[in-house]
C-alpha cells in the first residue's frame, strides 16, 4: 500500500517540521531551532497519543491548506488558530483548536490564519515519517539541516505521514484557555552596566513594541532608544534563546530558535524560560513591559510553568 | 582558567576567562570546551544541552527541567582541568582562489592599507592561523591572528549577500563563509573546499577550535576543476 501524505496546495507563510531542538551543535554554529512554542507544541501531540517529542508541522501567520491522499488519520492543532476542515463531499467543518478530528483519505485541513498567536501546531497520530538530522527532526532554514533538505514547505511538496490507516477515531480534547500577556519577565543580562541609568529606567518602566520584523531567528523591538555607555561591541560570545541583544541603534533584539550562535551586542537582559513561549507567539504590534525576576524567583516560575503543562497533559482526554 | 562564573538566564552559565583575545586564554576556554563534552558523552555530567566557545567565554546551556545554575556553577569549580595536547587539534591547508572575481574587496584594501595585492596575498598566505570559535553561522571559523599590516575594518554597509566559499578578513581575524549569508567582512578569495558537511555526523565543521589553519593560493583553473 502507497504510504498516507499530505499534499501541500497552500504552503503558508513559514511551514517547517519542528520538534524539541537539536542540542549539542552550537560550538559548530547551528542553533537548536525546534518549536517556538514549546508547551503547544506537547499538547498538540498529546491530543492524538503521541510521544511527547514526535515532530510535528509548525506554521507561522497563515498556515498550509493540506490534503490527505493515501490513508486516513487523526490530527489535532494547538495555538490560536482559524482553520476548517473541508470534506472530501465538500462539507465544511469550522475547526476547534485543542481537539482531536479524523480526517478521511481526500480529506482537507485549511489553517487560514493565526489570530492572538503568531505560530500554530499540527500534529497527527503516529507522527510524519521525515527524517532525523543530529538527534532532531527540527528544520533549520539557515543551515538546510533537517526534513524537505533543511528548508521550508511549498507548494505540491509531500509531507509523508507514519501511519497508513487508522482504525479508529481519537476523540480527545484540552481545555486550554489560550491567553497572553504583555508583561515578560527577565534576569538582568551579563552588559546590563554598560547602560545608563536612564536606559535602565525606561527598559522597565516605558513600553515596547513588537515590529514585524519577528521570524524564528528573533524579534526586533521598538521603544525608547537604549542608551549605551561603555561601548556598543563586545568581542562575539556565546548566545541563547531569550538573549535580549541591543545593537548601538539602541533598540532591543529578543534572540529565538534560529538565532546565530555567537554575537557581539551587549546582552541586557535574558528572558527566562518559563515565557519563551509567550515572547515567541507575541504578533506584531503588541506592546509588552520588561519585568526583572531574580535566578531564584525564574527557577520557581519555571516550576509552576511545569506543573501547568503537566495538569493540561493530564486533563486531556 | 576560570576567572569569573555567573549565570546567563536561567539555563545557562556564563564561564568567563577574561577580557583579551589572545592564544592562551582562548586555548583555555577550548581545554575546558574539550574537557566538558567528554564527560557529558560518558554521562558524568546531566542536563547540559549545550557548549559554546567563543574567544574568552565559554557558555554553557542546560535543560532547566533537569538541572540547574547552582548544580552546574559547582560542577565546573570543581573541574581540574589540564593542558591536554592529545585534544585532536589537527593542521588543516585549506586552498584559494584570489582572481579579482573572487576577491571583491580587493579595490577597497589596497586602497584603506595602501598596499598592493601581491604584498597583501604575501602577508596573508605567508602565516598559520588559530581557531579561536565556530559560529555564527554553521561551521564559521574565526581564525587569528592576521599580520598587523592587513587589518582593515568590516564593509560600512554589509553585503546581503556573501557567496558561499568566501574568504574574509577584519581586524585581526580572517574567515570563511560557509554557507551564502549576509555579511560584512572585506572578502579577498573564494575557496572550492567543503568547510561544513551536513553528512558527516561525526564532525561537520572541517575547522574546529583549536585547530590551526593554514592558506594556500590556487589558479582559477584548478579552483575550476576542484573535486572533493
Amino acid at each position: 500500500m502507497n504510504k498516507a501524505y499530505f499534499e501541500i496546495l497552500r504552503a503558508g507563510v513559514n511551514t517547517t517540521i519542528q520538534d524539541k531542538g537539536r542540542n549539542h551543535l552550537y560550538h559548530v554554529g547551528i542553533a537548536v531551532s525546534g518549536a517556538i512554542d514549546q508547551r503547544n507544541y506537547i499538547l498538540s501531540n498529546r491530543l492524538v497519543e503521541n510521544q511527547l517529542d514526535e515532530p510535528v508541522l509548525e506554521f507561522a501567520y497563515q498556515g498550509p491548506l493540506l490534503k490527505l491522499r493515501n490513508g486516513k488519520i487523526n490530527f489535532a492543532i494547538s495555538g490560536d488558530i482559524f482553520f476548517k476542515i473541508i470534506r472530501k463531499n465538500l462539507e465544511v467543518e469550522e475547526g476547534e483548536c485543542y481537539k482531536s478530528y479524523f480526517l478521511d483519505e481526500e480529506d482537507q485541513i485549511d489553517i487560514i490564519s493565526t489570530k492572538n498567536s503568531t505560530y500554530g501546531y499540527l500534529a497527527v497520530n503516529d507522527g510524519f515519517d521525515v527524517e532525523k538530522t543530529w538527534g532532531s527532526y527540527s528544520i533549520n532554514t539557515k543551515a538546510n539541516i533537517g526534513p524537505n533538505n533543511g528548508k521550508k514547505y511549498s507548494l505540491n511538496d509531500k509531507i509523508f505521514i507514519k501511519k497508513i490507516d487508522i482504525k479508529s477515531p481519537i476523540n480527545k480534547k484540552i481545555n486550554f484557555d489560550y491567553s497572553t500577556d504583555s508583561i515578560i519577565r527577565i534576569i538582568k543580562g551579563t552588559n546590563f552596566d554598560y547602560f545608563s541609568k536612564d536606559a535602565i529606567d525606561k527598559f522597565f518602566n516605558e513600553d515596547f513594541l513588537i515590529t514585524n520584523l519577528v521570524d524564528r531567528m528573533g524579534i526586533r523591538l521598538k521603544g525608547p532608544k537604549l542608551e549605551n555607555i561603555k561601548n556598543t561591541n563586545i568581542k562575539s560570545e556565546g548566545l541563547v534563546r531569550g538573549v535580549i541583544q541591543v545593537p548601538a541603534d539602541g533598540n532591543p533584539i529578543i534572540m529565538m530558535s534560529d538565532h546565530g550562535t555567537v554575537g557581539g551586542y551587549p546582552k541586557i537582559g535574558v528572558v527566562i524560560t518559563a515565557d519563551l513561549d509567550l515572547v515567541g507567539q507575541l504578533t506584531p504590534g503588541t506592546k509588552i513591559n520588561f519585568k526583572e525576576v531574580s535566578l531564584e524567583e525564574a527557577q520557581n516560575i519555571f516550576k509552576a510553568y511545569t506543573e501547568d503543562t503537566n495538569r493540561y497533559l493530564n486533563e486531556c482526554n | 582558567m576560570v576567572k569569573n562564573i555567573s549565570n546567563l538566564g536561567d539555563a545557562a552559565v556564563y564561564c568567563d576567562f577574561g577580557s583579551e583575545v589572545n592564544e592562551t586564554i582562548n586555548s583555555s576556554v577550548i581545554d575546558y570546551f574539550h574537557h566538558i563534552s567528554k564527560l557529558i558523552k560518558d554521562k558524568k555530567i546531566e542536563g547540559i544541552t549545550n557548549l559554546t566557545p567563543s574567544y574568552n567565554k565559554l557558555i554553557i546551556s542546560f535543560d532547566l527541567a533537569i538541572t540547574n545554575y547552582k548544580k552546574i556553577k559547582y560542577f565546573i569549580e570543581g573541574l581540574t582541568i589540564k593542558r591536554d595536547i592529545k585534544n585532536n587539534n589537527q593542521k588543516i591547508k585549506i586552498p584559494v582562489c584570489c582572481d579579482d572575481e573572487y576577491g571583491l574587496d580587493f579595490l577597497r584594501l589596497i586602497k584603506k592599507l595602501n598596499i598592493d595585492k601581491d604584498k597583501i596575498l604575501e602577508m596573508y598566505f605567508g602565516k598559520e592561523y588559530f581557531c579561536y570559535m565556530t559560529g555564527f553561522i554553521a561551521g564559521m571559523p574565526f581564525l587569528g591572528d592576521l599580520n598587523e599590516n592587513i587589518r582593515c575594518d568590516r564593509l560600512e554597509t554589509p553585503r546581503l549577500k556573501m557567496p558561499k566559499g568566501s574568504v574574509g578578513i577584519t581586524e585581526q581575524f580572517a574567515n570563511i563563509y560557509t554557507f551564502e549569508s549576509p555579511g560584512g567582512w572585506n572578502i579577498i578569495g573564494n575557496t572550492p573546499k567543503k568547510i561544513f558537511d551536513d553528512k558527516n555526523l561525526v564532525q561537520p565543521a572541517l575547522v574546529n577550535p583549536g585547530d590551526k589553519v593554514s592558506f594556500y593560493q590556487i589558479t582559477k583553473e584548478e579552483y575550476l576543476n576542484w573535486n572533493e
